[in-house]
């Protein structure tokens, strides 16, 4: 559980752990702090949360004083006192965010969990305990990045991959065709060469993998426009989030998908049209049911420009879209996206997976979506109340399966193509995600730990040490377009290896023949209706 | 379309059940011999002699699998077509599939055969497997209700000891046209029937519904079950023979090849690996895949494509095997139009995994590879006669004189039709328009 700030109407926010990195990222090395240990604001109940989450171990001997540590910490939480030339931590403004370990030159720096935890107690674990405290300091509502981190049990990893032996040669993807090639969007129920037939917008990815929708503000320009150098690179998509396209990423415009959601940035005819397809963001997997907020201190002018918004304001998306309160209103917004593109693009529609999602899908596909997107419980966030990231929502892997299998049944699995979102780990959960039923697969997760994310879950507090949630100016530089470009192409090469090298052994040779084929798949350790809701069989069976 | 038959439930209801299975073992058979081979009514059937023991404890299924799980198996398959129409016996059949005997393993053999039933040409001819012949009962019900049965009888049978102990047979030749009950397409309405039994009837299954044509398949090495079905005294104009070496399911009777569904067959040598969502993907289509045997599937497929969807058996094996996109990528803005939205449009039903078929039907055969060639396939050219087959020996063994042999490119399509339906391809790729059988 990472340090959490709290969302308060109180503008004297308490958390030490963001009162101090208030100034800057860059305390000067001679800071004068070093009398009150980095404590400038202790107030008289202040004790209630200075227990530290974390501890940094520093072997003096070994630190050089080179205070790369203290310049790279956005925190606050490293100083140096040139009295006794020393480099201190405050421990409890520590994130584990790990940029200093990775920076220090002679490995001096350890982090390790703050051992001296409350009592052990199986019903009120400490991150419970934290969050009281914190709550009843502010009264406001806990915030957080990333996904929901609670241990709940994974259906992926709960499910195993079949393999060919003797009856049924695998095939060699380096001395065999091995094709991954999938197009999304509706399709005709049949096609008869020669005749006249319905053709519907389909956008084609090289890669059954697309980077999930990640709004400039929520994450920097840089790390944007390294999606977008990536996608272009591996002939797949980014995704704008609800943040609006900026103007220098327009020439993106065969490798984004833009989204509609309910604050409507920077939406307007020329943002729908420089796009692949365009997308309806009904919900999002870490956040059922509620709307987005960009903090005002986080809209600089680029963003301004972006999201079409005075600076400094808040930029807040209304839970619902105010316009769409029931499915016969998503009809209207899908075609009214559809008239606005002239039927050139396909319209795809965003849910968080919840418990009636095979009909909610279903109602979608009749309304017009070209694309339906479900987003589980695991999917992240830039920000969000973290009692809702960890209990509001249900694994993307029943839903899929059960959404494909409604889709089936109601024979209009060809309307519309899915993708499957919300803790996509590896290439093993994109192969299990298909064989499930999806067309293909949205990460995001998986993209920012790519280029240098270490899961401190401080997206929300805009101070990202690895310059990939954050548009601060100091920040931003950590993470240049063009290393995030080809880390992210990295990932996608390997992944596409280890797909193609996971579909050969089981003796297919294109992605198709994987899409909804469950025989591939068994479920090890499930009970019989878990087994039945995903529709796969037993191993062994 | 087709309603579909049964129940549309999630997930596991496309396996039947494990306890479903175990009931239909614990019965016991009256004892084979016990069956008269006339075609007159055999003791144990509604008009025969009775067995009158009530309930009896059945000792196994022949139309099910005793497995509950996909069906596995590697074969030999013979096919040929006179272009001429020219009849023949099933003797020749018989021989070119006992020349690929060791491809099999004596767990399963068929035949398919077209022409065979001149005089009631204009019926719908359905061979139907019962475990029993107390079973036949409700079937027969049930098609009174559908069609219109004009004659009924027994498939004659060579009763031996090899064979002391196998299915019941029957055929049905029947007539639709009064019935359509608001179909107005014969075809969807015979394939809804045909489901309805297979899916609801535990131990029944229709093995072949077409006009004029039949087949003929079980559990044994294929020239015994040729001897066995008497085929030296029918004739044909088409033949195509299996042998199969399966993996499991010993005593299925039910899983032989070929598989059919009204006049099409298919002999199919290979796995499916794409079976997993063929099945799903024909099921939104209103076909039951009741059999876990990959091959029923091609059949279906088929049926779909082409009956249905009104396309060419070319374009419908452009998406049973794909051409690659790479290939695809590189043609004239035309044909890469119609390639990608085939591909697109009926990605779930290509077929991936090693895979040689032969489709029978009543205008020729069909032989198909899959798209990197994992399973043999080998064409001849003799006199009026197309033969495909998974061995070049088999062809000389029936056609000494056999003209020219050639093996067909992965993935292309060879299309043997008789004259009077059209013009034939032969497979050999790049030359897409070039007719098997110029000056044949």
């Amino acid at each position: 559980m990472g340090n959490t700030t709290t969302l308060s109407d109180n503008p004297r926010v308490s958390n030490p752990a963001n009162t101090n990195g208030s100034k800057s990222g860059l305390p000067p090395a001679t800071s004068p702090k070093s009398d009150l240990m980095g404590l400038q604001s202790l107030r008289p109940d202040d004790h209630f949360h200075s227990y530290p989450e974390y501890f940094v171990e520093r072997r003096h001997e070994e630190c050089i004083r080179c205070l790369v540590c203290v310049r790279q910490c956005p925190y606050d939480c490293t100083y140096y006192d040139p009295d006794r030339d020393v480099v201190y931590n405050v421990h409890q403004n520590c994130v584990n965010c790990k940029r200093c370990v990775a920076m220090c030159p002679t490995h001096c720096i350890r982090i390790e969990r703050f051992d001296s935890g409350f009592r052990d107690n199986g019903h009120w674990g400490t991150h419970l305990v934290r969050g009281l405290r914190k709550q009843a300091d502010t009264g406001g509502v806990l915030l957080t990045g990333l996904g929901n981190d609670l241990p709940y049990p994974s259906y992926f990893d709960r499910i195993v991959l079949d393999a060919s032996q003797v009856t049924n040669p695998s095939i060699d993807p380096l001395r065999e065709p091995m094709e991954l090639r999938t197009y999304l969007g509706r399709k005709p129920e049949s096609y008869r060469p020669g005749s006249p037939g319905e053709v519907f917008p389909n956008i084609l990815c090289e890669i059954p993998v697309l980077f999930a929708p990640m709004s400039f503000g929520a994450i920097s320009y840089n790390f944007q426009h390294g999606l977008a150098l990536a996608a272009q690179e591996m002939g797949t998509y980014f995704n704008t989030g609800e943040g609006g396209l900026h103007p220098d990423f327009r020439k993106f415009r065969d490798s984004v998908i833009v989204q509609v959601a309910s604050g409507r940035f920077g939406v307007d005819p020329d943002y729908l049209l420089s796009s692949a397809a365009c997308e309806i963001k009904i919900g999002q997997g870490a956040k059922p049911g509620i709307g987005g907020h960009l903090p005002g201190e986080k809209v600089n002018a680029e963003i301004s420009r972006t999201r079409m918004i005075p600076v400094g304001t808040d930029a807040l998306s209304p839970a619902p879209q105010h316009d769409i309160y029931s499915i016969e209103d998503l009809r209207l917004l899908i075609y009214a996206i559809k008239e606005a593109t002239e039927y050139t693009r396909p319209v795809s529609v965003k849910i968080a997976a919840v418990h009636n999602t095979a009909a909610i899908v279903s109602g979608i596909v009749r309304a017009g979506a070209d694309i339906v997107v479900i987003d589980g419980f695991r999917g992240g966030t830039g920000a969000a109340p973290m009692i809702i990231r960890d209990h509001v929502g249900i694994p993307v892997e029943v839903a899929l399966a059960q959404a494909d299998q409604r889709l089936r049944e109601e024979g209009i699995r060809h309307q519309a193509s899915i993708i499957a979102a919300g803790g996509i780990r590896n290439s093993a959960d994109v192969v299990k995600a298909i064989a499930l039923g999806a067309d293909a697969v949205y990460i995001a997760t998986s993209a920012m730990i790519a280029v240098g994310c270490t899961l401190c879950q401080q997206c929300h507090r805009g101070l990202c040490a690895w310059g990939i949630t954050t548009n601060r100016p100091d920040l931003l530089p950590r993470l240049p377009a063009d290393q995030a470009a080809g880390r992210l192409t990295g990932l996608l090469r390997g992944w596409q290896h280890e797909i193609q090298e996971m579909l050969g052994l089981m003796g297919l040779n294109s992605i198709e023949s994987l899409r909804g084929n469950r025989l591939k798949l068994r479920g090890v350790g499930l009970t019989q209706l878990e087994l039945q809701t995903l529709g796969i069989r037993q191993a062994g069976l | 379309m087709p309603t579909c038959p049964g129940t549309c439930g999630t997930g596991f209801s496309q396996f039947p059940s494990r306890e479903k299975i175990m009931n239909s073992g614990s019965r016991t058979f009256p004892h084979a011999s016990m069956i008269n081979t006339s075609l007159s009514a055999p003791r144990g059937y509604p008009g025969g002699e009775s067995q009158g023991e009530g309930e009896v404890p059945r000792r196994k299924s022949f139309v099910r699998s005793p497995y509950d799980e996909k069906d596995l198996s590697a074969c030999g398959l013979i096919g040929f077509v006179n272009r001429d129409r020219r009849r023949e016996s099933g003797e020749r059949i018989i021989r070119a599939i006992a020349n690929m005997h060791d491809r099999g393993n004596g767990l399963g053999g068929g035949f398919a055969a077209y022409g065979i039933y001149p005089e009631r040409a204009d019926l719908y001819a359905l061979h139907v497997m019962y475990d029993d012949p107390h079973d036949a009962k409700q079937v027969e019900e049930y098609l009174k209700r559908q069609v219109v049965v004009e004659a009924a009888e027994e498939i004659p049978l060579f009763e031996s000891r090899r064979f002391s102990d196998h299915p019941y047979f029957k055929r049905y030749f029947v007539d639709l046209r009064e019935r359509l009950n608001g179909h107005d397409n014969e075809g969807d309405y015979l394939v809804d029937t045909v489901m309805h039994i297979n899916v609801n009837f535990e131990h029944a299954f229709v093995m072949s519904s077409g006009k004029n044509m039949g087949t003929f398949k079980g559990v044994g090495f294929p020239e015994d079950l040729g001897e066995f079905f008497r085929l030296p005294e029918y004739e044909g104009y088409i033949w195509t023979g299996h042998s199969r070496f399966p993996t499991n399911s010993p005593g299925w009777w039910g899983g032989a090849h070929p598989f059919a569904l009204l006049d099409w067959t298919i002999v199919h040598n290979g796995e499916i690996s794409s079976y997993g969502i063929n099945m799903r993907y024909v099921k939104m289509f209103g076909y039951e895949c009741t059999l876990m045997t990959d091959t029923e599937v091609v059949a279906y497929l088929f049926d779909l494509l082409v009956r249905r969807h009104g396309l060419s058996f070319e374009d419908a094996c452009k998406v049973l095997a794909p051409p690659f996109w790479k290939d695809i990528d590189v043609l004239e803005e035309e044909e890469r139009f119609t390639l990608t939205h085939l591909r697109s449009v009926y990605a779930s039903a290509a077929l991936n995994g090693p895979f040689a078929f032969l489709l029978g039907f009543s205008g020729g055969i069909i032989g198909l590879n899959d798209r990197v060639k994992l399973r043999p396939l080998v064409v001849g050219r003799g006199g009026e006669s197309v033969y495909l087959s998974s061995e070049e020996a088999a062809i000389r063994t029936i056609c000494p004189e056999v003209e020219e042999i050639w093996a067909p490119v992965a993935g292309e399509p060879v299309i043997v039709l008789l004259e009077s339906v059209g013009e034939s391809r032969d497979g050999r790729g790049n030359q897409r328009q070039r007719p098997v059988l110029q000056g044949a």
